[in-house]
Order: structure tokens, then sequence, then C-alpha cells
């Protein structure tokens, strides 16, 4: 277990190793001169060359890579160029709306998902899981941001139930704050919960023919307890799975959805800061985001083979 | 038992609804919410040129010499008076005694001249240092009275020390203005949440009067449709700037707003790189000139606002001159034109298209206009950065859709590596005579004189003078209705209640 | 050449398994809606190639948002344009993105995932460490990331959604490899002296052909959401081109007064991506009889 463990890590480090060298490789060849962004239209040469000396664009690209890389190790994610923060602050005020939102969608996502999943399962071939599976291939297919758009003009500018967007601020009561996070929430949620419910119902139906599911009933388990005591636990295995691979899409719709919803969070400040070519920004979010999705598909694998050890060989499918 | 548990809820519902909400009642009576589209990078006027920042802190936080109010009027601020010598080199102000920044520190000559000292210096990050080039020595005598001798006599030099870049600042406080902005003005810097909002206060130790309103928060919405939508849901109060012009209609039929269209200093123009083959040749820009129907780019563009313009000079002003028939609209002259200057079949070129919808709309529409006479335009949108990097830096384009904002801006023509390169001798001898004519008649010929030589070169396609939409909640009253400067002056805003 | 035809045909189509589907109305019904979708968003978009009601670079503004009438059918959008011509120039556009951002991620994933299926050991280790980092870029962070350094458009973003496409490939390739690679006759073959490619292409392929053309199909709607996503923000398909993304984030600020402009293209999206899911689904049980179970 310990080399299996051993060589995975090794293999998440190198990956983010590569990660940061293809992020900074790729985002350093970024035609644009921030200090022209920063004084615009009307500037002159000569303060735009004392800004220049100002940020350090004049040393060389291996020594800003170390610099960047070293930085980081300490906590330091360099100085924003547009805002004159340190990144690290525009990154924890930008979380504190991102990372709620994230997990709000996660968890709305799931609760519906897995009683659907399983429901329709139960029902499998009847009328409900037919109609479970209707709608779920309806919420693949819409796109999250339409639906945004399709949430706010009904419940935001025809009810009034909801703010059309932005974030009241936690300082505002826990009430307010939550509120702005409802419709995109579900509108992060809802296409989500659509493939979740999906792979849930499968996972399900796959375990339930499993052999030990039929000695459980052979044991005298009722259906229901059967599904549920050995059925779903072991159904979560690939559930789990799913759940990890969903954080890639997650991010992607976060993006988009703070941007319907013009809510300050990590997602919007990363589309804005790659418009405003503050590379500081853009590099420091990029690499935090990669290597949050890495590490996490990480910990699902190390999941994945502590349930099953006939995954710990070397292969993981 | 029931009963009881009901009779908690209801309260704690009510209770709770009501702290929710009670916020937001309240604060309305002295608060605005003004919603914003772009936003400033940081909050010191005097070292950036986003509008955006003086759109914040004009007037609100900080304060100049002078101050230019919303009919373009040059009003004492800081200066209290001042005296002009005969020879027009000499300004003698005298300020105000009293004053205080925001952080308590004593206002006085001393800061003047820091303020102008700061702005000329080499390594200046002021973003309009021409305002302050004929400036040769700031000499303070005493705490209240600045002499400012000046190189050559400046018609405008008053007009220019409104303008946000020329504002006073402390010398102890200059250096945070950026992040923490410390000025004379009526409202304070409170807090701002970046990629969010911008929180102005109420200054207890103002000088003048004070203002109706005691707080403001200024929301960064960058997206037309979810302005629309705050607007709707009263998230907002205001937006002096609305980026969405197709709903005006809308809202002008909702009686519960108020739509203000004004004027801007927003020269909006089709710039045309005339160093660049085959923009050289005046018989294509002329070519192009007719084959640009400027009201149906107002119409498609902007919903039919904004004023068709002839040249690079605002329709409003007192002194322009109305020379948008000089190439009316005739496709079939264009084409005509373009085969006398050697391209029979038209030509290919680029078009680069910054963000706003004024440029990726109009753009759209010109590039039908142009595919018309023969002119295959490739579209290439661009971010803010990628322009002023590739168009106004490198001059790399062929052409661009750009709305020119500042006042009185027609000097811009002179400047031979000015993006566009427009180098004509004759121009910028009218211009010389004109920084030094004080005399208004005469001021009035040589901009007249100056707007028909720019007109009859077609140096850039001129197409329209950008409106300022302004739509607001019914109840506000105060609120600009045009823009002669870069400002949401909030200081005679207040509500109806 | 003829036998490996035969190899293929063998294997994708077998007279007793098309017999069983027919035996299974309910996936006989969303087999077929999925196939008859497909077919009319396709033909759609070849047809855009050809005919178009009204061009969709003529400009008419004196006319624009109107409603539908026998002179446009769905109406005008902000420009004049008739939404007709423009939702099947976008289909193409859809499409097109979709098709080639496979191409490239199948094209480059395949083979990756057949080698790292094949030889294991590092090579196996690296390819699935690449995955790993090529999972942690989704399609609109690599896309934002392109369109800042080269500019956005429709070669940005099939090159975006191409290369998240080729973990998901080299995946599912070198999943199903696996257990062929281990079967005798592999072994029978190397021995024989064949060369791994030629190996690739007559023993690997065609038994994993059926998994490839059910993610294929699969992929290509997720490309057409993706692209979608894309021109909404701006960094896809570049006007004067049409693109459904395109169309929908133009309409979000009309739809007070013209909701149709902010419904029809979102519709179009729906329709097209339900009728490839559809039609994955359906042929995953048609080719696979091993995952059939679980419908």
């Amino acid at each position: 277990m310990t080399t299996f463990l051993a060589k995975r890590l090794f293999a998440l480090l190198i990956t983010l190793l590569v990660a940061s060298l293809i992020i900074f490789l790729l985002l350093e060849i970024l035609p644009g001169d921030p200090a022209s962004i920063i004084l615009g239209v009307g500037a002159q040469e000569d303060t735009l060359a004392a800004l220049r000396t100002e940020m350090g664009l004049d040393l060389s690209a291996p020594e800003r890579y170390f610099r960047w890389i070293f930085g980081i190790l300490q906590g330091d994610f360099g100085r924003s160029y547009t805002y004159d923060t340190p990144v690290s602050e525009l990154i924890l005020e930008r979380l504190s709306l991102s990372l709620p939102l994230a997990l709000l969608a996660i968890s709305l996502s799931t609760l519906l998902a897995i009683p659907f999943g399983v429901f329709a399962a139960a029902n499998h071939k009847r009328f409900a899981d037919t109609g479970i599976m209707g709608f779920a291939q309806l919420g693949v297919a819409v796109p999250n941001f339409w639906f945004a758009i399709l949430l706010i003009l009904f419940f935001s500018v025809k009810l009034g139930w909801f703010s059309a967007g932005g974030f009241a601020g936690w300082e505002m009561g826990l009430g307010a704050a939550l509120k702005s996070l409802v419709l995109p929430a579900v509108a992060l949620a809802l296409p989500q919960a659509a493939i979740l419910a999906r792979v849930t119902r499968s996972a399900v139906l796959e375990t339930v023919r499993e052999d030990f599911v039929r000695t459980a009933r052979a044991k005298g388990l009722s259906r229901n307890a059967a599904l549920w005591r050995h059925a779903v636990r072991n159904a979560l295995i690939p559930v789990v799975t799913i759940l990890g691979l969903q954080l890639s899409f997650l991010l992607a719709g976060t993006i988009i959805i703070e941007n319907v919803f013009y809510l300050p969070g990590l997602g919007r400040l990363l589309f804005q800061a790659i418009a405003q070519r503050d590379l500081v920004v853009v590099k420091n979010i990029v690499i935090l985001l990669a290597a949050t999705v890495v590490t996490i598909n990480f910990l699902v694998d190390m999941f994945y083979a502590a349930l099953d050890p006939r995954l710990r060989g070397g292969t993981h499918e | 038992m029931k009963s009881i548990i009901k009779r908690y809820a209801k309260l704690l519902l009510i209770s709770g609804s009501a702290l929710i909400f009670s916020g937001s009642a309240f604060a309305a009576k002295t608060h605005l919410t003004m919603g914003m589209s772009l936003e400033p990078p940081h909050l010191d006027p005097t070292a950036g040129a986003a509008a955006a920042i003086d759109e914040v802190v004009y007037a609100n936080v900080f304060e100049g010499l002078t101050r230019i109010n919303q009919n373009a009027e040059v009003l004492p601020a800081l200066a209290d008076s001042w005296i002009i010598s005969s020879d027009g080199l000499t300004y003698t102000f005298s300020l105000r005694r009293g004053v205080k920044f925001h952080d308590g520190a004593a206002f006085d000559s001393s800061d003047v001249v820091f303020s102008l000292e700061r702005a000329t210096a080499e390594n200046s990050t002021n973003a309009q240092k021409a305002l302050f080039s004929a400036i040769t020595s700031v000499e303070a005598q005493g705490k209240n009275i600045v002499v400012v001798k000046l190189k050559t006599p400046t018609g405008n030099f008053l007009f220019n020390m409104g303008w946000g870049d020329a504002v006073i600042v402390d010398s102890a406080s200059a250096s945070s203005n950026k992040s923490k902005p410390i000025g004379t003005g009526p409202f304070t810097f409170k807090r701002w949440v970046k990629g969010d909002r911008i929180e102005l206060g109420q200054n207890p130790n103002y000088w003048g009067k004070k203002p109706a309103l005691k707080t403001a928060t200024f929301k960064i919405i960058p997206d037309p449709a979810a302005a629309v939508a705050a607007l709707m849901a009263g998230d907002v109060d205001a937006f002096a700037n609305f980026p969405a012009p197709e709903m005006a209609a809308q809202f002008q039929s909702d009686p519960s707003f108020t739509v203000k269209v004004g004027s801007t200093e927003g020269e909006t123009i089709l710039s045309t790189n005339n160093q660049q083959k085959p923009f050289n040749d005046l018989l294509v820009r002329q070519a192009i000139a007719h084959a640009l129907n400027k009201q149906e780019i107002i119409d498609g563009a902007m919903f039919g606002f904004g004023t068709p313009i002839g040249t690079h000079f605002a329709p409003h002003h007192a002194a322009y001159v109305d020379l948008t028939g000089t190439y009316p609209h005739d496709p079939v002259k264009a084409k005509q034109l373009l085969a006398e200057a050697g391209y029979p079949n038209g030509f290919k070129a680029t078009l680069k298209l910054p963000p706003p919808s004024y440029a990726r709309r109009g753009g759209e529409i010109i590039a039908a206009q142009l595919r018309k006479v023969g002119i295959e335009l490739e579209i290439i949108p661009v971010q803010w950065a990628q322009w002023l990097d590739q168009v106004f830096k490198n001059k790399d384009f062929d052409l661009t859709i750009v709305s020119h904002t500042e006042p009185m801006d027609i000097g811009i023509y002179t400047r031979p590596t000015y993006y566009f390169q427009y180098r004509n001798s004759g121009f910028n001898a009218v211009i010389e005579s004109l920084n030094v004519t004080s005399d208004p008649k005469r001021r009035y010929a040589l901009m007249g004189a100056a707007q028909a030589i720019l007109a009859k070169d077609a140096v850039n396609g001129f197409l329209f003078q950008l409106a300022k939409l302004g739509i607001w909640n019914k109840n506000v009253n105060g609120l600009w209705e045009n823009s002669p400067v870069q400002a949401n002056d909030l200081t005679g805003v207040s509500w109806n209640n | 050449m003829q036998h490996l035809i035969h190899a293929y045909g063998a294997v994708l189509m077998s007279e007793s398994r098309l017999s069983e589907i027919w035996q299974q109305s309910w996936q006989h019904r969303s087999f077929v809606i999925g196939i008859i979708l497909s077919f009319i968003m396709l033909l759609t978009g070849v047809v855009s190639l050809f005919w178009t009601p009204y061009s969709v670079e003529l400009l008419d503004i004196p006319h624009k948002l109107q409603g539908a009438s026998t002179a446009h059918w769905l109406g005008t959008d902000h420009f004049g344009r008739d939404v007709f011509s423009m939702l099947m120039v976008g289909a193409w556009n859809s499409m097109l993105v979709s098709v080639f951002a496979i191409g490239f991620g199948a094209g480059i994933g395949v083979p990756l995932g057949a080698l790292a299926a094949g030889k294991r050991g590092w090579v196996e280790e690296s390819v699935m460490r690449f995955n790993d980092f090529a999972f942690a870029f989704p399609a609109l962070l690599t896309a934002v990331m392109l369109s800042a350094v080269y500019g956005p458009g429709t070669i940005n973003s099939v090159l975006a959604i191409g290369i998240f496409n080729i973990p998901v490939f080299a995946r599912i390739t070198r999943g199903s490899a696996l257990s062929i690679y281990k079967r005798e006759f592999i072994l029978a073959a190397r021995t024989a002296g064949k060369g791994e490619v030629r190996i690739a292409m007559e023993h690997i392929l065609p038994n994993i052909a059926s998994v490839l053309i059910v993610q294929g199909t699969i992929q290509f709607a997720l490309g057409i959401l993706a692209e979608a996503g894309l021109s909404y923000l701006g960094l896809g398909t570049q006007p004067p081109l049409p693109s459904w993304g395109k169309m929908l984030s133009e309409a979000q600020t009309m739809m007070f007064f013209a909701p149709q402009l902010a419904i029809l293209p979102g519709l179009a999206i729906v329709l097209t991506v339900l009728g490839l899911n559809l039609l994955g689904d359906g042929l995953r049980d048609i080719l696979d009889p091993r995952l059939r179970r679980l419908r």
C-alpha cells in the first residue's frame, strides 16, 4: 500500500510541476505590456518605463519562474498589477464566495441526484425510471448559462423573489448572503445533478446484479434493505469517482455562472484578470485551480484504491 | 403547545425578514447605489487614465484648484479665487482656508505645490502630463497663496486644472491613494470590495455645503444584461452610463424610472492608420467616408442614441461646426473614388475592435457597409489590454473603432506619433495659434478652421458623438445629464421623499 | 484491406444483436428520436452551406427585431438579420467545431491510449500523468488562456475543446484495449512478428471501435455545449459568422421585448445535444452488449 501511495504522490508532484511550467510558458508569451494597460491611452513613454521597472518586468524568464514557484511554496502569490494588492488576499476574498457556492452546488446536486438515481434504479423499467431518466436527459442537454438566464428572467425579473445577481456579502447576514447564491447554485447544480443521477442509477443497477446482493437476498434481507445496505454502498465508488471528475466541469461552470450573475468569485476574477493582462493573478489562480483538481482526483483515486484492493496493482480503471 | 410554537415561528420569520429588509429601506433616503460598467484599476486619478477612476472619485473624494460642473463651467474649488496676469503667464491662486484632508491633515499651499510638482516630475505616473506641460514654476507664498508660472499663455489652463488628473493630494498620503484615497472632498473612501463595489461615506469636516447623500456605493457591473437586471430589480438606484441602449424604451415607459439622454465628450470614430497603405491615400479615406452611413450605425449599434459628427469635435460645444455633409453617404461615389485610387475591386483590411458595444456592434455594421463598396474587413475583437498594446502603442492596425472621451482633445491630431499618425503641419499651425489665443471670438474661428481641416482630410471616419444614457430611480435628483468631464458628481444628488 | 473492413463489420454489426434491440421498446423509441433529431440538425447545418433563406451577412437595420412573419419565419435580430438563417449557419458552425475537436482529441488520444495499454510500464505512467494533467484544464479554462494569447476565434475553440478530448479518448482507449491486449491472439500476432502498429490497427481498433463510436457521439454533444459556452463568453466563433452561443449573449439584453431571441438558440442547442445523447445511448446498446445490461 505504501509503495502505491508513494508512487502516486510522486506522480502528483510531477504533474503539478509540468502544469506550472506549461502555465508559465504559455502566459509569459502573452503579448501585452501591463504598464500601458494601467496608465492607459494618453500615457507617455517615460511614465510607462517607470512603471515597468516598478513591476519587475526587466528580470529574465527563468529567474521569474523560480521566484514564482518559491514564492508560492512560501504562500506568496505575488502582487496583482491592476489591483495593487497581494494576490493571496484577492484569492481569499473571492474564495469566500466561490467555495460556498461550489459546496452549495455540489450538495444540491448530490442531494437531488442520489435519491432520484436510486429511486429510478429501484423502479427499473417502470414509469418512474423512464420519467426521471427523461428529465435527466434534458438536464444534460441544457447549457447551464442559458438555464441561468431563464432563471433570472423568471424568478428575479418576473417574480422578484431573488436579486438578479451580485453578492450581498457575508456581513449583511447569513440569510441575505445565501439568498444571492440560490439562483447561481441551482443553475450550476441541475446539469450536474442530471449527470450524477444517471451515473448513480447505472452504478446501482450494476451492483444490484452482483452476486453478493443475491446472496443477501437469499439470506432473507428485504429488497430495500439489500438495495441500501449493499448495492448503494458499493455503487458509491463510481459515484465518488464521477464527483471528483465533476470538479473540472464545476470549475468551467463557475466561470460562466459567475459572469452571468456578476458574482465576485474566483472564476470571474480569472476571466477579468485575463482580459486585463494581469499575469500575476492569472498565473496564480490557474496553478491553484489546476492543483486543486489534480489533488482532488488524487484523493479520489486513493479513496477508490482503499475501497477496492484490486486496484492497487498499478492500474486504475 | 403547537400554537405557541407557530406564533414564535411567525415572530421569528417576521423579525428575520424585517432585519433583512430594513437595512435597505432606511438607507435609501441618504444612500445611493450607482452602477458602473468598468472597474477602476485603482483610485488615484493622478496616476492613471481610466475614466472609471474619475467616475468614482471626481468631486466626491478629491478636489482640485478648480472644478468643472455639468455645464462644462469652471468653478472655484480649493482655490476660491484667482488672478491671471495680463500676459497670461502668471496665475495667482488664493486658496480656501480651514480645509482638511480626510485623515485630518490640514490643506495649504504646500499641498498644491507638491501635487503639481509631482505631476510634472520625471518619474511621474500622471497620464495627462500634457495638462501641466506649460508650467515652469509653482511657488507657495504663505499658506494660502500659490503662484503658477507658465511658459506660454494657455487658454484652457483653468479648465485643465479642473480635470481629475489635477486634483490636489497630500504628500503624506499620496503614495497610498491608489488603494486608500485621501482627498478633501465631501465623501470619504470607506471600502473597496475588488470586483464588486466601492463604498463612500460622509466627510464630517467638509469645508463646503454638505451633500444630501451620506453614503454611496459604486457597484461594478460590466455585463449589460446584468446591468439591466440590477436596475430593474432595484439592486442599483442609478446608472449614469447605461450600457444597454436597447432597453432604454423599456425604462422610458416604466413610470418608476427617469431616463435622461445627454451628451458626452466622446467622439466615436473609425480610427484609420494614416501611415498605412492604402489609407495614406486621401482618395481611399474619402471613399470610406462616402461608404459610411452614420445614421444606420447609430440606429443599429446605439439604438438611435448619439449625434452624427463630421469632425473631431463635440456637437454640443459652442464652437462646433456641422461638417457632417462633407462626405455624405454615397456608395456609388465611394466605388468611383476607390477605382480612381487604383482599387476598382476594393481591397482587404482588418478592423480591430475593443470590448464596448459601440465598437463591437458598430464594427459589424461598418463591415457590412464597406463590404458593399468592395472593402472586405476582417473583424478582430480585442480586449483593452491588447488594443492598447497593438493599436495604440505599436500602431499595428488598419482600422479600429474607439471613443475619445477627454474634453477638447482635438489637439491629439497634432501629435505625429499618436496612433492614427496624422501629420499635417498646416493643422498643427492652427492649433499652436489656438493655444496662445485667449480672445473667445478668435478661438472659435481657429477651432472652426481646425475642424474643417480634419473633415476635409477625412483623417478618421467621424461617426457620432457618444450619448450619455442615464437611467435612475425617479425619486433621485441631481445626477448629471451631460458628461463634460468623466465624473459622477454626487454632491448635488438627493432623494425625493 | 478487405479483411480489415470485414473485421470491423463483423464486430459492429451482428444479426443476433440487432434482433435483440428491437425487443426493447424503450430503447427503440429514444434511439429513434435521437437519430431523427441528430439527423435534422446535421441536415440543417449541411444545407446552410448551399442555401439559407437570407444571407447572414445581410444587415437590414430598419427591419430589426421583428417577430415571426412570412418573410422571416422566425423573425429578425437586432441587426435585421434573419434568425432562421442564423440558426442554420450556427448549426453548421457548432458541428464543425465539435467534429474537428473530436478529430483532434481522438487523433491524439486514441493512439496514446493504445500505446499505454500496449506498452505498459513507464509509457503507460507518463500517459496517465498527462491525462491527470489534461483533466485539470477544462475546455473553458484552456480556451480562456489561448484566447488571451492568440485572440478569440473558431480555431482556438477547436483546440481548446480538442485538448480536453485527448484524455477522454486516451483513458477510454486504454481501458478497453487493456483487456484485448491480454488475449491470446495478440500474443500469437506478436510472436508471428506483426508490428505494433499493425496489431493495433487490425486487432485492437476493431474491437474497441464500438466504444469509441459511442464516446465520440457523447463528446460530439459535449463539444456542442462547450462551443456554445465559449461563444457565449465571446471566446469562440467571431462575428460576422453566427454561432448559437453568441446569439444567446446578444439576446440577453433584449429578452424583455424579444424573448424569442433568447429562447430559440437555446432550444437549438438543447435539441441537438439531446438528439446526440439519445443517439449515443442507443448506439451503446447496439454496439456493446456488456453495457446494455445496465439499460
